[in-house]
């Protein structure tokens, strides 16, 4: 039988999304479980993402395993000209589970074809970074009591931002969510996810305005507008300051809101909302490693 | 009469009428005619009432499957298969649009693993009219004026 990896957001059903919220509590709970002795879990970062390799290492150890791998291709025989194919066909010979990052969009969708073993994607290129949106949900799940019912505004750049789209298709196997998108006309929600959530009957309200609109909002899902997205320097220049949220903006919202964003953040938090206790963007990073156990330990079938 | 002079009948095997003037050869690839040994005629800007100029192949002994020929579906969604039987077309068939396209074009993304190693690609067809693929592989949706034809 074919291991079974996360490459996409999708290729989890609703109970799994719900079995990994069940197993991340758990984790929180009791972080330190010997799961994974005896295993080998191997990290292979083709490109550099610091956060993202260190929550999954942290993980791998909590859960009592081992760590093989590199944090960039440059110290694997990549530099030397290996493909994909032969880098992940000689490491599934070697570890138990790969943990990958790939430049490449589809690398990971590839990686998991050639392996015996399962395989995460830790994101590849522009395209999915599944555990990322398994952790917004449980901060989500968290905060809010529910995934049900919740009325998500997702900020700045909406067209070229993997996490918000990954997170929008989660969201469609739970009732009643209400989506606002805030973006600058240059990097608005694509169409394909409109018509996605018209297609479910899922409300959605477009605003170019960041004002008090955000008032009636239980999840602020912040992004970066990201620099090496852009082809045109100049139309990067243009939007890169539109969107900033400020403490005083914060006044008259919901009680139960929580600011989230994926990080890192450039300037579109001022630093004025991070003693706010609605700030919610550092636990939300901690909450990565309890999400990334409950990951690992649902793919090896361990919990 | 003249019509029929262009490109002369064959006694067994498969006439596809149809083909847009534009998508001749590129047919002729995804059905590898290039290595057919058989007696392949063709004519390029025929006239035709329904689609102003149009191509047509016929192939001696040669009858293809139906997964075989709905590759050029693609490029010549409105072509008709004619089965030749001793003269006689016995058999009249419409391409129809598979579900999946397994290899025929590359990912137009640049920055799709597709074309950075050698694997052969693989789309889900969402729409026929007009065509839309999605890469099973990066994900992104391929419009019809976007395909790269391997």
């Amino acid at each position: 039988m074919k291991a079974k990896s996360l490459i996409s957001i999708t290729d989890f059903s609703k109970e799994e999304y719900l079995k990994i919220m069940r197993l991340a509590e758990d984790f929180e709970a009791n972080p330190n479980q010997e799961l994974l002795q005896g295993k080998v879990i191997a990290t292979l970062f083709f490109e550099p993402s610091t956060r993202t390799r260190l929550s999954f290492e942290t993980a791998i150890n909590r859960l009592g395993g081992k760590i093989i791998g590199f944090s960039d291709s440059s110290s694997s025989s990549v530099s030397k000209g290996e493909t994909l194919h032969d880098t992940i066909k000689m490491v599934s010979n070697y570890a138990d589970m790969i943990i990958m990052r790939h430049p490449m969009e589809g690398s990971a969708r590839y990686a998991s074809e050639i392996s015996s073993i399962p395989i995460i994607n830790a994101g590849d290129g522009a395209n999915q970074h599944p555990s990322q949106t398994l952790l917004d949900m449980y901060s989500m799940i968290k905060t809010q009591g529910t995934l049900d019912n919740l009325n998500l505004f997702m900020v700045g750049d909406l067209k070229y931002g993997r996490t918000v789209h990954s997170l929008l298709m989660a969201m469609l196997q739970f009732e009643n969510p209400i989506f606002n998108f805030i973006a600058p006309q240059e990097l608005v929600m694509p169409n394909e996810y409109k018509i996605l959530l018209a297609s479910h009957g899922i409300k959605y309200f477009e605003h170019s305005e960041f004002t008090e609109i955000i008032n009636a909002a239980d999840i602020i899902y912040m992004t970066r507008v990201q620099k090496e997205r852009f082809i045109d320097p100049v139309e990067y220049e243009k939007v890169k300051n539109v969107y900033i949220l400020r403490n005083e903006m914060l006044k008259n919202t919901k009680e139960n809101l929580r600011i989230l964003h994926p990080l890192p953040r450039i300037n579109e938090i001022h630093t004025d909302v991070d003693d706010n206790p609605k700030a919610y963007y550092f636990t939300q990073a901690k909450n990565g490693v309890y999400a990334r156990m409950a990951i690992i330990a649902h793919l090896l079938n361990l919990k | 009469m003249e019509k029929h002079l262009k490109v002369s009948a064959i006694k067994d095997g498969t006439v596809i009428d149809h083909i847009p003037t534009k998508a001749l050869f590129k047919v002729m690839k995804i059905l590898q005619l290039e290595e057919c040994l058989e007696m392949i005629t063709f004519g390029n800007n025929l006239d035709s009432k329904a689609m102003g100029t149009k191509s047509i192949i016929k192939i001696a002994n040669r009858f293809f499957a139906d997964e075989e020929v709905n590759k050029i579906a693609l490029v010549a969604p409105h072509a008709k298969l004619n089965t030749i039987r001793d003269y006689e077309v016995i058999e009249k068939r419409v391409v129809e649009t598979p579900r999946e396209i397994i290899g025929i074009i590359n990912c137009f993304n640049p920055k799709c693993i597709t074309n950075a190693e050698t694997i052969t690609t693989r789309f889900e067809v969402l729409s026929n009219k007009p065509i839309t693929m999605k890469c099973l592989y990066c994900e992104k949706i391929t419009n019809e004026n976007e395909m790269v034809y391997s």
